[in-house]
């Protein structure tokens, strides 16, 4: 059994609602997802908690997307700090980490597991 | 001030290469006249030394020299695809096939050559071709897919390129050639041997002496070619190579002087028997030839441009020295390669194992390099060229130089040639332009490329460039890093150059050609905020989004909610009290918050990301605009009300502010830039506290430039005094456009000028003394910004795809709950975290 295999995943949207090389918000249940799609990338898709927690507002999927030595990275557009697109880590603050979730293409459909 | 009746006006005709050459040159010798084009082909010029490069996959596109819009940007009148059919010499008059007419005060003669067809019986077949232009190519394509065997008559330069464009397309390839050897015009005969030998080692058959007597039906094949010799050959297309003759036509019915065997007579200064007409390129005839290669053409072309710029100009002759590969095989021919000269002598080495040929001709005494010819090994032809162009005294043992490298002959490296020497002849730059460009701070082989222009042309000399330019540098010690970000080892004012030149539209191919990684949130936004200064593409065309940074994205000032600002353009600070009334009734209906800004206009703040489409949506059809505060671009031009109420005004300063303002409303810049204008010297608008600030005089205005305010305040310096609205205005566009080009990434005007060498005197030189011919290029581009200028919002509106990003959530409907608002002075504000808790308590 595949990693991939083991989880319930949930259709959450559409790939049409991507924006490639940019990112953009999905509701799950309560919580809002930032999803960004990559279509150069393996995977193609990512997904982190859209709050910025040192801005404190709900911002994340708005962020420039890039790479900062070979990481994967969205820069928070409040105040710039750049967190991982695979592990939510903050780049210049250690100690903080945003939530991770994990997301595939199915089809036209983008899932998330649950 | 009417500048039109004065402006002379010039006519090009024919947009080759030359003709295109000699606009651009024209252009940057920023004369005012009116330049008006016209061209036979449908297109502008494009590369036709690199023609065969299209078989090889580049596309048509890839070797255009100008678009359509870069005459648009220069203020060329254009006009393709309508020859010109006759010149009206006692009215100066210019008439093209479709009637139209076009006056001249200098009329230039760019008309190229044709390819010569030898009058054969059954060369009409629609099987046979020509090539020399894009439409030609097409045309060989199209007859090859239905041939299997191909003939090009002609073994010179031109038909042994087309012989290899025939055999890439797959098709068994013959070469016909009237004289006894092959490019007997650049090659001896030895070096001619050598280079058949080889190309039928590539299975290209090739036949010599053979002169055609007429072309009939075959029998297998399409075609038959009959032979004055009773021999015949089989084919299904041929192609004509036979050599190129000028088109004089326009000339001959204008009755100029014309050679004997065609070509349009001029003397030193290009002029032809008419002295308001030049000829230039291929069509002429200079000392009873015509020169068949770019580079003399290119010398035509500036020389006629130096003296419409009242500046010296001739043409000397040029040097026919040339370099190719054929069929893969390498050839070179330098000056005398025959051997023709007086008592010259000849040294030649021949190598059938390793199929090379080289020959050397010098003088008597064997001081003196006269000519040479390289076949199957060209590796010696940049140090052989530089011992002939430069008259450098040959070793004692010149043969050594063309003996394989075993015998120890050192080659003669860059190093050793004298300033003068020519490194780039396409356009004419020595090795001491070279490093006059590094001694003014060029730091790196694309700078010394975009400053002297030197290998952008056949690209033949790159090599020798790289070579002196890091020699140059190496002895200067330079390793500055002065790289953007980790994606780009460039600075912003390089990067700018590299797209300008290569005309880069996109981030993606930006990053390709010079870049490497992803990209992040410092390149990114630099390399739109270029793209948007050279091209302005709407910031949200598909190759920019995920580029811009959020303002830019949703074209409004994220606060520290999330939420947005929305600004307005007030031109001016100039409003009417309808439209008062509509921002304030937007602000009542989505219940924002309204402040006058610093900056003479109206904020409303607090918008949703999903809001924003709708409230934009009332604004527009109101007459609003965007106001760009989220842009780095120009933000608001304020003015005092001026002449029209006040009663110290001098000058109408309001007018001024808001033409200004829409004028440079949308310009992306390497920071903001700001402005006011004010109507006396009592200076209510703060103008010195500007990047560019405008004061009225009783004669006209007093220019400011480099002031700020911000964090750290400057007073701007007076720059000019007492202009009129013209050339206010174009001595704004040369300010700002050359601030663009120039400036690092976040550098204000302030901070720029104070690191500028020279500083606000060179400035001074740059802009009002045009000290580096560029003014008419910055206000050509400028023009192309103006010219190009949209409301991004209204835009945006039009376009469902772009607005399908302002959601909050792509798959639902709610708002964002973490966008809490309280009360304060009747208006709402972000509630702070502590309130925040306890509103979200309560409402649970
Ligand atoms: C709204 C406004 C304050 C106000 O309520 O009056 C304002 C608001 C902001 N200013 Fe400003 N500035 C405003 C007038 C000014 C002025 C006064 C002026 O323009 O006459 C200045 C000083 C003049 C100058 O720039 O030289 C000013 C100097 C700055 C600076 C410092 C720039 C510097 O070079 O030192 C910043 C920071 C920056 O740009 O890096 C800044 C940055 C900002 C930012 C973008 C801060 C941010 O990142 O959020 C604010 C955007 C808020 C928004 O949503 O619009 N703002 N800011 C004013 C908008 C004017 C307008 O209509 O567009
Ligand atoms: C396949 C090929 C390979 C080449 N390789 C090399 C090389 O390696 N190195 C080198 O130095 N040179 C090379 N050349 C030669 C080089 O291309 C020419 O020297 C150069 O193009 C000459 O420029 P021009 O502007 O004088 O003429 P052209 O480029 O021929 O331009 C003349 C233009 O004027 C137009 N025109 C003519 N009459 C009129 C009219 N009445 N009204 C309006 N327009 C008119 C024509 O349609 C044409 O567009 C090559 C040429 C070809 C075809
Ligand atoms: S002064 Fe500071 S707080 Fe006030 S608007 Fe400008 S940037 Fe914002
Ligand atoms: S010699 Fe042609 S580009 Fe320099």
């Amino acid at each position: 059994m595949t990693a991939a295999e083991k989880y319930n995943w949930e259709p959450l949207c559409k790939r049409e609602d991507l924006v490639a090389g940019s990112g953009v918000c999905a509701l799950l249940g309560g919580e809002q997802v930032a999803l960004f799609y990559l279509p150069d990338e393996e995977p193609a898709i990512y997904a982190l908690g859209n709050r910025d927690p040192i801005g404190g507002a709900n911002v994340l999927s708005r962020g420039i997307v890039g790479d900062i030595g070979g990481e994967l990275v969205v820069a928070s557009p409040l105040y710039k700090q750049h967190f991982s697109l695979r592990s939510g880590a903050c780049l210049e603050d250690e100690a903080i980490k945003v939530e991770v979730y994990s997301v595939r293409l199915d089809g036209d459909s983008v899932l998330i597991a649950r | 001030m009417d500048s039109t009746k004065t402006q002379r006006r010039i006519v090009v005709v024919g947009n080759g290469m030359v003709g295109h050459h000699f606009v651009a040159s024209l252009v940057e010798a920023a004369t005012g006249d009116h330049i008006t084009v016209i061209g036979e082909e449908p297109r502008p010029a494009y590369d036709r030394v690199h023609l065969s490069d299209v078989f090889a996959g580049r596309s048509a596109e890839d070797l255009a020299m100008a678009t359509r819009e870069t005459y648009q940007g220069w203020g060329v009148d254009a006009h393709f695809g309508d020859p010109a059919i006759a010149i009206e010499r006692e009215a100066k008059v210019v008439v093209t096939e479709l009637g139209r007419r076009f006056a001249y005060d200098k009329l230039v003669l760019a008309t190229g050559s044709y390819p010569f067809v030898p009058p054969v019986p059954g060369a009409d077949n629609d099987r046979c071709l020509t090539y020399r232009t894009i439409d030609d190519l097409g045309a060989i394509k199209a007859k090859a897919r239905h041939s299997k065997v191909g003939v090009v008559v002609g073994g010179g330069l031109l038909g042994l390129e087309c012989a290899n464009a025939l055999k890439n397309l797959g098709l068994q390839t013959h070469v016909v050639e009237f004289a006894p050897g092959l490019m007997g015009v650049q090659i001896d005969e030895g070096g001619s041997r050598m280079l058949r030998r080889k190309i039928e080692a590539l299975e290209v058959q090739v036949h010599t002496s053979k002169n055609t007597s007429r072309i009939v039906a075959g029998t297998d094949t399409a075609l038959s070619m009959e032979f004055a010799d009773e021999t015949s050959l089989a084919t299904d297309m041929i192609v004509f190579s036979a050599g190129i003759r000028p088109r004089d036509d326009l000339a001959r019915k204008a009755e100029l002087g014309v050679g004997e065997r065609g070509g349009i007579v001029i003397d030193y200064k290009c002029k032809t028997s008419d002295a308001d007409i030049f000829a230039i390129g291929e069509c002429a005839l200079f000392g009873g030839r015509i020169y068949g290669l770019v580079a003399p053409g290119y010398r035509m072309a500036e020389a006629v441009a130096s003296q419409l710029a009242q500046r010296e100009g001739s043409f000397q002759g040029a040097d026919m020295s040339t370099k190719l590969k054929l069929l893969g095989v390498d050839v070179g021919s330098i000056g005398d390669a025959h051997g023709r000269s007086e008592g010259s002598m000849s040294f030649v080495f021949s190598d059938e194992r390793e199929d090379c040929y080289k020959r050397l001709v010098t003088s008597g005494d064997g001081k003196q390099l006269l000519g040479a010819v390289l076949v199957g090994d060209c590796e010696d032809y940049d140090t052989l060229l530089q011992y002939y162009l430069n008259g450098i005294e040959l070793p004692a043992d010149p043969q050594g130089l063309i003996l394989p490298a075993s015998s120890g002959q050192p080659l003669l490296g860059v190093s050793a040639l004298p300033a003068t020497a020519t490194i780039c002849s396409c356009h004419n730059v020595t090795k001491g332009d070279v490093i006059g460009a590094i001694d003014g701070g060029c730091c790196s082989l694309v700078e010394v490329k975009g400053e002297t222009s030197a290998s952008t042309g056949c690209g033949g000399c790159s090599a020798m460039l790289k070579s002196l330019v890091e020699d140059e540098l190496g002895a200067r010690g330079v390793t500055v890093d002065k790289s953007l970000c980790e994606h780009f080892p460039y600075t912003r004012q390089e990067l700018y150059h590299l797209a300008r030149i290569g005309e880069v539209k996109s981030f993606t191919e930006l990053l390709a050609a010079h870049g490497k990684g992803r990209g992040c949130d410092i390149c990114k936004p630099t390399v739109a905020s270029i793209m948007a200064s050279l091209w302005n593409e709407h910031i949200l065309a598909p190759a920019h989004v995920g580029l811009q940074d959020t303002n830019d994205t949703f074209m409004a000032n994220m606060q520290k909610d999330g939420t947005y600002s929305v600004v307005p353009r007030i031109a001016g600070g100039e409003i009417t009290p309808e439209k008062l009334l509509v921002l304030g009734k937007v602000a009542q209906d989505y219940g924002l918050y309204t402040k006058i800004t610093g900056g003479q206009r109206i904020d409303l703040f607090g918008a949703r990301l999903e809001q924003l489409p709708a409230i934009w949506a009332e604004l527009v059809a109101a007459g609003f605009e965007t106001g760009h505060a989220y842009g780095k671009s120009l933000r608001t031009i304020k003015s005092c009300v001026g002449s029209s109420w006040c009663r110290y005004g001098v000058q109408d300063s309001v007018g001024m502010a808001i033409r200004l303002e829409n004028r440079y409303k949308g310009l992306r810049s390497p920071h903001k830039l700001k402005s006011a204008v004010s109507g006396c010297t009592r200076e209510c608008a703060e103008a010195q506290s500007k990047d560019f600030g405008v004061i009225a005089t009783e004669h006209g205005w007093n220019l400011y430039i480099c002031g700020n305010g911000g964090m750290k305040p400057r007073h701007a310096d007076l720059f000019a005094t007492d202009l009129d609205d013209d050339t206010l205005i174009s001595y704004i566009d040369r300010f700002l456009m050359f601030y663009i080009r120039t400036a690092d990434r976040l550098q204000r005007t302030s901070v720029w000028m104070d690191n500028l060498e020279g500083g606000i005197e060179y400035l001074r030189q740059v802009i009002i003394e045009d000290s580096l011919g560029i003014a008419a290029e910055l206000e050509a581009q400028m023009a192309l910004v103006v010219d190009t200028y949209q409301c991004e919002w209204k835009a945006t509106l039009e376009d469902p795809a772009k607005l399908k990003r302002f959601r909050q959530f792509v798959n639902s409907e709610e708002p964002d709950n973490g966008v809490v608002f309280v009360q304060e002075r009747q208006q709402i504000r972000p509630a702070r975290a502590e309130e925040r808790l306890r509103l979200v308590a309560v409402a649970k």
